[in-house]
């Protein structure tokens, strides 16, 4: 079992499969409110996170985005997120809506499908089963 | 980052949920920005008010907050919300959006945070001290106490200026230290200043998309003129065509009278013909079908000036024209005599409110006549309209025609 050490954004711990986006994400207007990617330009066009641990280097777009990504929570759809490099958008996101949020981890160590363990708590992000 | 004892125990939860939620978000922002403490606020100023900018889900989490009967612990006041709260029916605001727009006023009432809904707190009492810090979130209140006030603000979101306004502490990074307060552009102004707010506007939009978020030092050839209502303008714009936070004029704003450090620092020349590259940017056949004037919201002496010409022209308007301010302004107004006159030729005294975060494409306006470079930069993406630019006499005048 691999470990990346990261920096602590938003606390909690949570396991699930990862889904990834290698582009930055907007989530306001880039995903829906059943969890679909939307944004035309994302290769993650069309696809669910619901269920799913999300991972993208960071946020881009509307300050809004903060209460789109407490809403998904909210509403079970997102899990956790593990980032590049937060920014205070997705960061306020994720502490409103309480889902365990790491950054600062190599996301090219994370695979699509991975099972992952992120601990909001020590900042750490354990890939338990390589997919 | 350093938290006291105090600090770690609401950050661990030990006097609720809501409280540690705001700590976290306050403490995470911190660690981003690399932040060594939280500083004590003096007061704030929340943005996130109109239903059309935070929609259903900003509305879901003032609920959350709201209902855990959580109030702010420092002066607050609040940005415009969506629509006139008095007199929305009258001015055809759809009913939808008024229903959801009052139940966000009254989580933030709730709160106990002061139903001002203005984007000119300064004008209505929340003036802070010279240095002292503050967190404050509306871009363009956040260039005006920066630099003309000389408080200490970066330029918050909805979500971290009510954390910290609960809190009563911000992040100690950014603005909030003197070493990120010097010059980054020094600006010649080769040019007579005029005696406009939208002249200001121009300057702003020319000199803002140059710096973008960085800190102009401008030097005016005579600063005569110069009036707080051009410096609101100045920062507005200078906000919105850019990012800045802060700026600072020469003889005029305080950390500039006080000696600012400048070295190595990027000298432009602004000239006429930038600024005539500028207004040809505005140029069009079109005719408006509103008049709007006040953004940022009105001092008393841009609605006199406003009531001034319609004395002098003797005309009445035969568009619609909104004179947008704060519900303390237009108590004086109404009081001087100025609301009437202005009301008398067809115009309205809009409060609460402004063209930008009201949803006027949905009541059918296309093209908006504005004094303001701040209104100019944000109407064709926000409302999908057509910006006929112009001092405040020129618009009006197009009013009556």
């Amino acid at each position: 079992m691999k470990e990346l050490k990261g920096r602590i954004i938003s606390k909690g711990i949570v396991e699930g499969e990862a889904i990834i986006s290698k582009s930055p994400v907007s989530f306001l207007g880039g995903i829906n409110e059943e969890g679909i990617v939307t944004d035309k330009e994302n290769e993650l066009f069309g696809k669910s996170i619901v269920g799913k641990i999300f991972v993208f280097p960071t946020g881009k777009g509307s300050t809004v985005g903060s209460y789109v990504i407490y809403a998904l929570s909210k509403q079970g759809i997102l899990k956790g997120m593990i980032n590049s490099e937060s920014e205070p958008i997705v960061a306020t996101g994720a502490i409103l809506g309480k889902i365990p949020l790491v950054d600062k981890v190599n996301i090219d160590e994370i695979k699509d499908g991975d099972i992952v363990v992120v601990d909001g708590n020590t900042g750490t992000v354990k890939i338990k089963q390589s997919n | 980052m350093h938290l006291t004892r105090e600090e770690e125990k609401i950050y661990n939860g030990e006097f609720g949920e809501s409280l540690e939620t705001c700590m976290n978000l306050l403490v995470s922002l911190g660690d981003i920005y690399g932040a060594e403490k939280l500083v004590d606020i003096y007061s704030a100023q929340v943005s996130g008010v109109s239903y059309k900018t935070i929609g259903e889900k900003g509305l879901e989490f003032l609920k959350d907050l709201a209902d855990n009967n959580i109030k702010i612990s420092v002066p607050t006041t609040l940005n415009p919300a969506g629509m006139d709260l008095n007199r929305y029916k009258e001015l055809n605001f759809p009913k939808d959006f008024a229903k959801k727009q009052i139940e966000i006023i009254d989580c933030f009432k709730k709160m106990e945070i002061e139903i001002s809904c203005t984007c000119t707190p300064y004008l209505t009492g929340n003036v802070p001290i010279f240095g002292s810090h503050v967190a404050w979130a509306e871009s363009s209140a956040v260039s005006y106490v920066n630099s003309v006030i000389g408080a200490r603000t970066n330029r918050e979101g909805g979500p971290s200026a009510l954390a910290a306004a609960i809190i009563g502490k911000t992040p100690c990074y950014g603005y909030h230290l003197t070493e990120n307060r010097v010059p980054t552009h020094i600006f010649e102004v080769d040019i007579e200043l005029e005696d406009s707010i939208s002249f200001y506007g121009i300057l702003g939009r020319i000199t803002g998309k140059i710096v973008k978020n960085k800190i102009p030092y401008f030097k005016f050839k005579n600063c005569d003129s110069i009036k707080t209502d051009y410096l609101k303008a100045l920062g507005a714009a200078l906000a919105a065509s850019g990012g800045v936070a802060l700026y600072h004029v020469e003889n005029i704003t305080p950390e500039a009278k006080l000696g600012i450090l400048i070295e190595d620092v990027e000298k432009i020349t602004i000239e006429k013909k930038d600024f005539e590259k500028e207004y040809d940017y505005f140029k069009t056949s079109e005719k408006p079908d509103l008049v709007c004037i006040g953004c940022p919201h009105c001092s008393l002496d841009e609605i006199k000036e406003v009531s001034e010409f319609i004395k002098k022209e003797n005309k009445k308007f035969k568009i619609d024209v909104w004179v947008c301010t704060s519900i303390h302004m237009k108590a004086i107004s109404d009081r001087m005599g100025y609301t009437k006159i202005i009301e008398d030729a067809g115009g309205k005294l809009v409060i609460d409110t402004c063209m930008v975060v009201a949803p006027i494409e949905d009541m059918g306006y296309k093209n908006v006549a504005t004094n303001s470079g701040k209104a100019a930069t944000y109407l064709p993406g926000f409302c999908n309209s057509n910006v006929i630019y112009g001092t405040t006499y020129e618009i009006l005048k197009k009013a009556t025609e």
